[in-house]
């Protein structure tokens, strides 16, 4: 094999750039967001273990059971009834999507739409006093 | 040996869709945990009607302004915008001259007299919720669909904005938002409905969700005189089957075949 030696050198270069986030960080992730959690309110629809790894889920069958089947009602696995809504169920506990929703999502760098159309606690139009 | 390694490749392939397969079909299976249901006090009909009185608005004495309410009442419960180029225009709820509301019947039905008598109000337009939506036919997202009640939804998570279904509606009942709908909202805004993003055509669902909290419909409730009445069409004791019953009803472009379910008595 002719240059073998340039060819090994490049082959470590490449590794060396392709794997630089994991050993500048030395293996160390980022501290993960602190939540606001609701102060009134312990318990969430489901255990927070289920809402922490699946809300997403849990949220598009809520939407498609709405909007497509007219469901309006969520009971869940306890027996417990709420109303299915972003505006008027989620956020009336989690008032702030800056203290909940977005420290998650920036730190994982996912951007979901929601709020492109549902109206945030507090949001305020552009060009409005109110 | 041609036909062994043939085989082998087949069922390799197929295993290997199967294994690549179950992750996929497992997460799209796995519901919810709890279950839905529906409002006890949800408003329930068989097939939902609207029947626009426009004798009665010019009766109110200042049917434009009645007319005007019913708009307004629409508007701020959906936080409809209102933007000031007519061609970015959207509309739920809207009115039109008698002629060109009803463009097949000037002339015969509405001849020059039954203008006369309406002294040249115009007529409350909005979504006739066909029984034979084009609209539905033409989505290839599925965003718009017609429920067993009759009423056409849209699904505003699904439009992709092709705006086929603007195309394939004949009373042009449909607008697509062009620009960002927020800062054109001019009402109070609604924290509990949301609104809605650019890219995206909206329109008139007989107050989908308001049926389901029990109430009716918006402009029903703004019309005071009764001007407008919603119901059940298949429940032959309800409010709108008697009023078809002894009124003579007329529909929008009925020859298209599209069955629209809002009447005008005229």
């Amino acid at each position: 094999m002719f240059d073998s030696w340039k060819i090994v050198i490049g082959i470590l270069i490449f590794l060396g750039l392709v794997t630089f986030p994991i050993w500048y960080s030395k293996g160390k992730a980022g501290p993960p967001p602190k939540l606001e959690l609701p102060k009134k309110e312990k318990k969430c629809v489901e255990s927070t273990a289920y809402m922490a790894s699946s809300h997403m889920q849990l949220l598009d069958l809520w939407r498609n059971a709405v909007v497509r089947d007219n469901d309006r009602f969520y009971v869940n696995a306890e027996g417990k009834k709420y109303l299915m809504s972003l505006e008027l169920t989620c956020m009336k506990c989690h008032t702030s999507r800056e203290q909940f929703c977005d420290r998650c999502h920036n730190y994982l760098d996912v951007t979901p739409i929601c709020w492109d159309c549902h109206i945030q606690p507090g949001l305020k139009l552009p060009g409005r006093s109110k | 040996m041609d036909q062994s390694r043939r085989k082998f490749l087949k069922i390799a392939g197929l295993s290997a869709l199967g294994l690549g397969a179950k992750p996929a079909v497992d997460a799209l299976a796995q519901g919810a945990p709890g279950k839905f249901e529906l409002n006890p006090k949800a408003l329930k009909a068989k097939r939902w009607a609207m029947v626009v009185d426009v004798r009665k608005f010019r009766e109110s004495g200042s049917g434009e302004e009645a007319m005007q309410r019913c708009i307004k009442a629409c508007h701020t419960v959906h936080n409809v915008p209102d933007f000031p180029n007519p061609k970015d225009a959207v509309k739920w709820l809207w009115t039109e001259p008698l002629g060109n509301a009803f463009p097949s019947l000037e002339g015969q039905v509405l001849h020059h007299y039954v203008e006369e008598r309406l002294k040249g109000l115009p007529v409350l337009i909005l979504c006739n919720h066909c029984d034979n939506p084009p609209c539905v036919r033409v989505c290839p997202t599925k965003a718009t669909f017609r429920r067993e009640d009759g009423i056409v939804m849209m699904d505003y998570h699904r439009c992709i904005g092709c705006r086929y279904c603007m195309a394939a509606c004949p009373f042009g009942a449909r607008s697509l938002n062009w620009r960002d709908p927020r800062p054109f909202i001019k009402t109070k805004l609604n924290r509990e409905y949301p609104t809605r993003m650019r890219g995206v055509v909206e329109k008139c669902d007989f107050c989908a969700e308001r049926l389901a909290k029990g109430i009716m419909p918006a402009c029903v409730e703004a019309c005071k005189n009764k001007e407008l009445v919603f119901g059940d069409l298949e429940d032959p004791n309800s409010e709108v089957r008697e009023l078809l019953r002894t009124n003579f009803a007329i529909r929008r472009k009925p020859q298209l075949g599209t069955r629209p379910q809002v009447y005008y008595i005229v």
